[in-house]
């Protein structure tokens, strides 16, 4: 799985039964690409021909031998034999499978995008299919913003495998070498006179064919895309506007009844006793249910506590009032956040272990004409997708069926296996749309709790986390400090630079015991610092979980990010230099950095260094654009400021420039944000603008607001009035986006958006008003204003 | 005891516990699920519907205060600001995930209904009631001042 491969969870992968890498052949060529019986109707005419009326192909007529294996099951990024990705109706209609979760990254469109692209489909006839979660597919973990990077390739060779087998069909009905037949927007035309076939007609025939190896299927050429790189609008939106689409939260099941959970309030906290007297009389409460007790590592477990069933949600809810819990506190009562980041303050200004090494940083701050150093915090943060975690189990004594906004359907199952003691061919996980995710829904736990239900109550039980539970019971982004110390020459170039970083670990929430930050962590944002200084030094601390910790848009980039473009900054104020010219200075010339050359395990999101460079010149080059776009060193109104942060995540090169106007008393706007992205290839531009939007404000709300704190190890926020979000009225004015014009190969978009968005806010906020922040949030749940001295001329 | 509710314009008998509020009356017992539970609290608007016009959080209103009130859920409401509004989320492609935008196509028909032209303040008035954690506020803004342009 990825986050083994990036390192971000340790090996060694003891489940080689379950290792997804493997493809399994299962007879897929057997399988008809007409999903409707029998063939085409006589006499049908194709919409929009002037009268001509197709001939009837019977495929009887056609003894072809058995099509045999399938050639493509181990192309680039997996199998790619069309059937597994499509199907033809016999309308026409071109049903391609989606195995990534839709979470609003517009997955839907962008996988059809690319099968039906090389397929030749016509657009309008084209038809979402989800995959059941199934080793099939390869990796279906809708994460690291990898569902284009993964896939592109294989899914293009589908596509256009298919429409080679098309064309080969045609051309077999009429008897001409198939180099004459031409697929065009679901019709293979015959290029010597004007017959034409539609797909419909033509696709039990293609199916009969055998499937051609990869080396014979003619690929398009770029200036052929037709849906590739165009804003294509999205399959989903049009569902959407009337309430259509089936989210975790609106399956349903005949017989169905709904659970809420009553959770531990400390991690591996328990139930001393519990009296549901009163929760029993509520009226529609069924039952409770004491949930089995968790203990360390956390994995997907089920977090204990006593489910209430009910007859709808709300009478769940009232019946979890009701109850009156006494709960044995476990091993995390002792977690106090605020006491803790002094303890991570003070690891970060220790000798740390070296993760990357260049020159003699000790000896390079000594001799530096200038030295400054800063410490910066980030704190916990929940995930909050708008819809919260929601499953939905139904057993019927041997199987066991789940529905659910799982960001990965087959680690879902592989979990449900594990934890109840199901042979894993007897468990279906369906994906539904996923309303937000951002992490953590790739964490099943839900699912798990809602089967545990249901094999219990013995009907469909759908279990609803509220928005408490949701805030209180995440897998939450890790806490962290940084600590930075630099020197200067006297002509104010930095010489020497020391990073050090100190956050729990995510693979504490895997293996226990982890207090180590992973190199896979490490790899985000910290030993792949791209900066041109003689003297480098990353270094990382340990620090001890006492919550779970799991992944969040963009991971340990957030935190690495803020503070790396906050520091540079800082320097290029200490040397008297503009923001952006010695941000590009700090990057330097021209070049390919390569990390491993100093030290570091660096893996680079799973990508090779040759494909996926880190390329200076296309850091420089966002950088220049974004700056262009906002008119950098345009003379500003006072109390105004821009500030700038670039950063390559996920294999993208994003750089922002924010605008701020801080009014006297510390209030604040954002009258503006500039970006760029170069993510090599971009299926969608305009999809691709709204993840930057999306993800920028994503990054920028947590920057101003999120925090989530914890007290004798339970969480002190519960909704939104104490976990706040960006709203409407705060949100930016102003937002453009350039996308770079790229044949690379496709990088991340979802995630890459947001680590360069909290650095941006505060070097903007520290050019309006001098006060450099180091701590976030900068403003809170409960503020109104930043804590900056007084406004002033910059 | 069995109340009625007029909901898109169909009168239905709901037998739920007295004080249910009225979000959970559609999604769980009248299987209307394009309203959405978000916070329970009335702090995200996602379960926004139109009460007699007036935009309401159906997630702490009793269904049983509504016997005389005209409902209107996503799934039903119509008229020209709302097909306007419609028209202007497909054509900007407004939603990422979605989750949120029945309560902003709700909130956002009702400025509407109200206001041909709204100004950013009306919009940040009318909206900043309804979080959207993709964050598609820009589009937000930019959709409501087309449809206002198209109606």
């Amino acid at each position: 799985m990825f986050l083994r491969e990036i390192g971000i969870l340790p090996g060694p992968a003891s489940d080689a039964a379950n290792d997804t890498s493997l493809p399994r052949f299962t007879n897929l060529s057997r399988r008809s690409f007409v999903t409707g019986s029998g063939l085409f109707v006589l006499g049908v005419t194709l919409t929009g021909c002037s009268g001509y009326v197709e001939p009837d192909v019977d495929a009887d007529a056609f003894d072809l031998p058995d099509a045999g294996d399938s050639p493509l099951t181990q192309v680039t990024g997996g199998d790619a034999t069309p059937s597994l990705w499509i199907a033809i109706e016999k309308d026409g209609t071109v049903k391609i499978t989606c195995h990534r979760s839709e979470m609003g990254q517009q997955v839907w469109t962008s996988m059809a995008q690319i099968v039906a692209d090389e397929l030749e489909a016509d657009w309008d006839k084209v038809e979402i299919v989800q995959a059941l979660g199934d080793p099939r597919y390869g990796d279906q973990n809708t994460d690291g913003s990898r569902s284009v990077r993964y896939n592109f390739h294989r899914l293009r060779v589908a596509g256009a495998a298919m429409r080679n087998m098309l064309e080969a069909a045609a051309a077999n009905v009429w008897e001409i070498d198939a180099a004459q037949c031409t697929a065009q927007e679901g019709v293979v035309s015959n290029t010597g006179n004007s017959d034409t076939l539609s797909y419909g007609n033509l696709a039990k025939l293609a199916g009969r064919l055998p499937v051609p190896p990869e080396d014979q299927i003619s690929l398009k050429t770029r200036d052929e895309w037709r849906f590739i790189g165009k804003e294509i609008p999205s399959l989903t939106v049009p569902l959407i506007t009337r309430g259509e689409g089936t989210y975790g939260i609106d399956v349903d099941r005949p017989g169905m009844v709904y659970a809420v959970i009553a959770r531990p309030p400390q991690v591996f906290g328990s139930v001393r006793n519990f009296d549901d007297s009163a929760a029993l009389k509520v009226p529609g409460v069924l039952q409770t249910m004491k949930m089995p007790d968790a203990a360390a590592p956390a994995l997907h477990q089920p977090l204990g506590g006593v489910a209430v069933v009910a007859s709808d949600t709300w009478a769940a809810i009232q019946g979890r009032n009701a109850l009156q819990i006494a709960w044995d506190r476990g091993p995390n009562a002792g977690y106090n956040s605020g006491a803790f980041a002094k303890q991570m303050k003070a690891t970060a200004n220790r000798k740390g272990a070296v993760k990357r090494k260049r020159g003699d940083v000790d000896a390079g701050l000594a001799d530096a004409a200038q030295r400054i150093e800063a410490d910066y915090y980030v704190p916990h943060l929940a995930h909050s997708p708008m819809e919260p975690p929601v499953a939905t189990a139904q057993w019927d004594g041997e199987k066991l069926e789940c529905w659910g906004c799982v960001q990965d359907p087959q680690t879902s199952r592989q979990s449900l296996a594990d934890l109840l003691g199901i042979e894993v061919d007897n468990i279906t996980v369906h994906a539904t749309w996923l309303g937000g995710a951002f992490g953590r829904k790739s964490k099943p736990d839900f699912m798990i709790e809602a089967a545990l239900i249901a094999k219990e109550v013995g009907k469909p039980v759908k279990l609803t986390w509220t928005r408490e539970d949701e805030v209180r019971h995440g897998y939450y982004h890790s806490v962290s400090a940084q600590h930075c110390e630099a020197g200067l020459d006297a002509q104010g170039n930095c010489t020497s630079y020391l990073h050090r970083t100190v956050f729990p670990p995510i693979a504490s929430t895997f293996v226990k015991g982890m207090d180590a930050p992973t190199d896979g962590e490490l790899g985000l944002g910290l030993t792949d610092i791209p900066f041109d200084m003689p003297n480098l030094q990353v270094e990382a601390g340990d620090a001890k979980a006492h919550v779970r910790i799991g992944w969040l848009r963009a991971v340990s980039n957030i935190y690495h990010a803020f503070s790396v473009q906050s520091f540079a900054a800082e320097m290029a104020h200490v040397a008297g230099r503009d923001q952006k010219d010695y941000l590009l200075e700090l990057i330097g010339e021209e070049r390919e950095i390569d990390p491993s050359a100093e030290g570091a395990n660096y893996a680079n999101y799973g990508g090779s260094m040759e494909e996926y460079p880190i390329a200076t010149a296309r850091l420089a080059h966002v950088v220049n654009k974004a700056a262009q776009m906002a008119d950098w060193g345009r003379s500003l109104p006072d109390g105004h400021g821009l500030g700038i942060a670039v950063h390559r995540s996920f294999l993208a090169y994003v750089a922002t420039v924010i605008e701020v106007a801080v009014a006297p008393d510390g209030s604040l706007r954002i009258p503006g944000i500039w970006l760029s992205i170069d993510a090599g290839t971009v299926i969608n531009p305009r999809h691709a603008r709204a993840q930057m939007e999306g993800g920028t404000i994503f990054g920028l709300s947590n920057a101003l607001y999120g925090e989530i704190t914890a007290k004798d190890g339970a969480i002190e926020q519960d909704n939104f009035p104490s976990w706040r979000l960006m709203r409407m009225e705060e949100a930016p004015r102003a937002f453009e986006v350039d996308i770079v014009e790229s044949n690379a190969a496709p990088a991340g978009v979802g995630e890459p958006p947001t680590p360069p968005a909290a650095p941006a806010l505060a070097n903007a906020i520290f050019n309006a008003t001098g006060t450099r922040l180091r701590t976030l949030p900068l403003i809170g749940a409960n503020g109104n204003t930043l804590p900056v001295s007084q406004s002033q001329d910059v | 005891m069995a109340v009625t509710l007029t909901i898109n314009g169909k009168a239905q008998a709901i037998e739920a516990a007295p004080g249910t509020p009225l979000l959970w009356v559609l999604r769980d017992h009248l299987k209307m699920t394009g309203t959405k539970f978000g916070c329970g609290v009335a702090q995200c608007g996602a379960c926004t519907v139109h009460v007699d016009g007036q935009p309401i959080r159906s997630c702490i209103t009793p269904h049983d205060t509504l016997e005389n009130a005209k409902i209107a859920t996503i799934e039903g409401v119509e008229g020209s600001a709302a097909a306007a509004i419609r028209e202007a989320w497909i054509a900007n492609d407004v939603p990422q995930c979605g989750y949120c935008q029945s309560g902003q196509i709700m909130a956002a028909t009702a400025l509407l209904e109200g206001t041909a032209n709204p100004s950013d303040k009306d919009i940040d008035d009318a909206m900043s009631g309804n979080l959207c954690r993709c964050a598609t506020y820009m589009s937000i803004r930019r959709a409501i001042k087309e449809a206002a342009s198209n109606m």
